[in-house]
């Protein structure tokens, strides 16, 4: 029996080369256990693009869409409330010009939509999730001066009418923007926009 | 080692007393000609979905497999109002199914792997004129079997000889190798060997339907065992290196 | 930065020291061989068991009506969900290989006698837990074979005289097999038996540890204090555990000479298991079975019901008795015959290197009737089958009767001083 202590280079390098092998095979075989931890084909197939026939909507109606699991407001504006959101009570909103990453870029504009008819929104209050009230021609007794938005009961948050959210409120953000397009026979198709169809 | 020999040696005989299943003809299916798999889906939808669920598949899974565009497979594929990320499930209820055929068509999502596919090849074949049943058809691999021929436009009407024994019983003339010969009237639509191609189709969508990740594990597995065979020989040189000390 | 970490610990719980004395310090025979990769692959298929079991319970449904389908909706829907499945139902038959093999081993080179004989137990206790594992896990797939095969064997219990009846109702939950089992077939098989198999391991290697580890040879690594001369003595630190009471020689320090052997153990094991899940995860219809591709049918029994193969050697034996309660009790005997092997054993040679030509023979034909036994159990019952699978039954119970009379004065070679290499 040799007793002789390890002298080399060889030994170091191939430890350190099996180590490394052998680092990446134990990664390989996390790959699997982690990745099905990602949403199943059952998951994304209920979180599939939903689509919703605007035309027969009145103007000022608004209708709850549900996609993945979450209510989307969508509101016909009209003629009175886009003139309302240009007018400006843009002072006193937290973020009047959509600085935060709350929309898609289609949506970085004064009326946060494709088309400033229509808006398509959460219907989540940004701070702590509650389902807001739609106010309409009655949210002067919550804020002077603006007659229509969304005011969330739970504690209070104020959104206008392109979910913009107002100051002195609990709510941080604008109401979330979701992804979504109009099709071509003009329908709204929601959870995906143009850059991904 | 001698042991393991003399164990293997000892199983050869055992094996001999193996119960056979039913003779079945090989199923010619190639797993990666999508161009078969995309005819085979057809067909499945056409003649056999109506009755036939396979309801662990999804749409958009069939269609990503076999290369077809979501489109086209909600225009031509999809007949139930489903959406393309849905199960495939038929609009026959089970029972409806049980109404009309005695019993509710069972789903085939993993028929292949119950029954083999050879067997389906072969069942698929193997249908014969038999004026007592109610659909007018009997197959040897599903004696009394409760469902029509619905490949008959396709195929034409086989009819099987028989011949009589001495008390009576009428026997299925077979082949050589146990499969049923039957001959058509020419009324089907395909050429015998159109016909055949036609089947395999079938049973090779079906083959895709009970496993469809099999291409992918397969061409894993080509990684993984390369990969082992590297690390093996690392691993080997390391321990070899290290009892050094020993020897 | 790192030496001050280990001291914190070292100080509060016995960290380096408890690695030396069972790792890195720990005196092993110089002369293990293929034989004893074995104990450390069947680690390492539990480890795989236990990761993927966990994640198999993260999607599947323990309900009659839900469970033969959240099997295909992992297949399927959840990513890598079919590897996953292969690498636990896979897993499950390399279990027995390795287990099987890892008995074998004990009984070739005699690792059972004293005083090794608890280590044999606990070992034997790990079998019959992992046989209860596998059977409970059998019924989770909720297949047409899942339901029969556990139709079958809880029907035995029926054969006990007065409580039989009473007691498969109690442990089936119902009048059938339902969903009622599979829930507690389920709670069984992800908790209850998995802790109770991570105990007796654990026991298992304190035992191993506290006498040893046994060798090819037989013979002992650990001779008495002050016989064998310094430049004698196996030229390694072993822990003062060892080395107060004995003089070591003809050994090595587990790590890193079988650590590192080790690695190529497990790395050419993974080798094979791998070609089976990625190339033949059915095992040819013996690692998941044809029928089991259909749900659970109470209307359609299967052609023909058999047991996973892992089961077939006492399966077989229970069937080859024509009387119901009696056959199951062979079963459970044969079982029992392995338990009292130390017993059986009245011989001190360990090794079959220096044993009789007598238990060579005796050995050999165990291992020829088991595999037949094996074999038979996959098969129909023919009256051929059975006559053969008797005549086997008579060999593998025979080996046991046959080594009490010989082992007492058994012809045995003279035994060598020290490990030659």
């Amino acid at each position: 029996m040799s007793s002789a202590p390890e002298n080399n280079g060889r030994r170091r390098f191939l430890t350190l080369a099996t180590a490394v092998v052998g680092g990446v095979g134990t990664v390989g075989v996390a790959v699997p256990f982690i990745k099905s931890w990602n949403p199943s084909e059952k998951a994304k197939a209920a979180g599939a693009p939903v689509e919703y026939d605007v035309s027969k909507m009145a103007p000022g109606q608004l209708v709850r869409v549900q996609w993945r699991g979450k209510p989307v407001y969508v509101v016909r504006r009209t003629k009175e409330v886009l003139a309302e959101l240009e007018n400006g009570h843009n002072d006193q909103l937290k973020d009047p010009t959509s600085t935060e990453p709350q929309q898609p870029e289609f949506a970085a504009n004064p009326h946060r939509s494709l088309k400033p008819e229509y808006l398509v929104a959460l219907g989540v209050c940004t701070h702590l999730g509650c389902a807001p009230t739609y106010r309409a021609n009655d949210f002067n007794e919550i804020v002077e001066g603006v007659a229509n938005g969304f005011y969330c009961p739970c504690h209070g948050s104020k959104f206008d009418m392109a979910g913009r959210v107002f100051q002195n409120v609990p709510a941080p953000t604008n109401l979330v923007i979701p992804p979504y397009m109009f099709t071509a026979s003009g329908s709204l198709l929601i959870g995906v926009d143009k850059g991904d169809a | 080692m001698k042991k393991l020999i003399i164990a293997l040696v000892t199983l050869l005989p055992a094996l001999a007393f193996a119960s056979g299943g039913a003779h079945t003809l090989k199923a010619p299916i190639d797993p990666t000609d999508q161009a078969s798999l995309q005819n085979g889906a057809k067909l499945f939808m056409n003649y056999c979905f109506g009755c036939h669920d396979t309801q662990y598949q999804r749409y958009n899974r069939v269609a990503k497999d076999l290369g077809i565009p979501e489109d086209l497979m909600m225009e031509n594929l999809i007949f139930t109002g489903a959406k393309i990320g849905d199960l495939m499930l038929n609009s026959t209820t089970d029972k409806q199914a049980r109404k009309w055929f005695g019993q509710t068509p069972p789903d085939l999502t993993l028929v292949t792997r119950s029954r083999g596919t050879d067997w389906v090849y072969t069942y698929l074949k193997s249908f014969y004129v038999d004026p007592e049943r109610p659909f007018g058809v009997n197959n040897p691999l599903l004696p009394g079997v409760g469902m029509p021929h619905v490949l008959q436009s396709l195929q034409g009407v086989p009819t099987a000889t028989f011949t009589t024994d001495e008390e009576g019983t009428k026997h299925l003339v077979l082949d050589s190798h146990g499969i049923i010969i039957t001959e058509t009237d020419g009324s089907g639509e395909l050429s015998d060997g159109e016909f055949d191609t036609a089947v395999t189709d079938i049973t090779n969508f079906l083959h895709y339907s009970a496993e469809p990740s099999k291409l992918e594990r397969q061409s894993l597995g080509y990684w993984v065992l390369g990969f082992l065979a590297i690390f093996f020989v690392l691993s080997y040189l390391l321990k070899k290196e290290y009892w050094r000390d020993v020897h | 930065m790192l030496t001050s970490i280990v001291n914190w610990i070292d100080k509060r719980i016995p960290m380096t020291e408890t690695f030396n004395k069972h790792v890195g310090q720990y005196p092993a025979p110089v002369n293990f061989n293929f034989w004893y990769f074995f104990g450390s692959l069947a680690m390492l298929v539990l480890v795989n068991q236990i990761l993927t079991g966990i994640w198999l319970t993260m999607n599947y449904t323990p309900s009659g009506e839900e469970a033969f389908r959240s099997v295909e909706y992992i297949m399927r829907d959840v990513e890598y969900g079919w590897l996953l499945r292969y690498m636990h139902s896979t897993g499950a038959s390399a279990f027995f290989v390795v287990v099987y093999l890892h008995m074998l081993r004990g009984m070739m080179y005699g690792s059972y006698q004293k005083p090794r004989e608890l280590l044999w137990l606990f070992g034997m206790f790990i079998f019959l837990v992992l046989m209860a594992e596998g059977f409970l896990g059998y019924l989770l797939p909720w297949g047409n074979m899942s339901f029969w095969g556990a139709q079958v064997i809880i029907s035995l219990f029926g054969a006990i005289p007065v409580i039989g009846d009473d007691l498969t109702l109690w442990i089936r939950g119902d009048y059938v097999i339902s969903g009622a089992t599979l829930n507690r077939f389920f709670a069984l098989h992800v908790i209850a038996l998995p802790l109770v198999l991570v105990i007796l391991v654990f026991l298992h290697i304190v035992a191993l540890h506290e006498v040893g580890s046994n060798n090819p040879e037989g013979i002992d690594i650990k001779k008495p204090k002050g016989s064998i001369p310094e430049n004698e003595k196996a030229p390694f630190k072993f822990h003062k555990m060892f080395t107060d009471k004995y003089d070591i020689v003809d050994a090595v320090p587990f790590h890193p000479y079988y650590s590192v052997k080790d690695i190529m153990g497990v790395v050419g094991f993974l080798f094979f298991f791998c070609f089976v899940i990625f190339f033949a995860p059915e095992g040819g219809g013996y690692f998941l079975e044809k029928p089991n591709f259909e749900p659970a049918n109470p209307m359609k029994t299967p052609e023909h019901i058999a047991p996973v193969w892992y089961f077939g050697p006492f399966y077989t034996i229970l069937r080859v008795v024509p009387d119901k309660l009696l056959g199951a009790g062979a079963m459970f005997g044969a079982i029992i015959m392995l338990f009292l092997l130390p017993w059986f054993d009245r011989g001190t040679v360990k090794s079959i290197r220096y044993r009789s030509l007598a238990h060579k023979i005796n050995l050999i034909q165990f291992c020829v009737c088991f595999v037949v036994l094996g074999a038979l159990g996959t098969m129909a019952a023919t009256p051929v089958a059975n006559f053969i699978g008797t005549v086997a039954s008579f060999g593998y119970f025979g080996f046991f009767i046959a080594l009490w009379f010989y082992s007492k004065n058994e012809k045995t070679k003279p035994l060598p001083e020290r490990i030659s290499h």
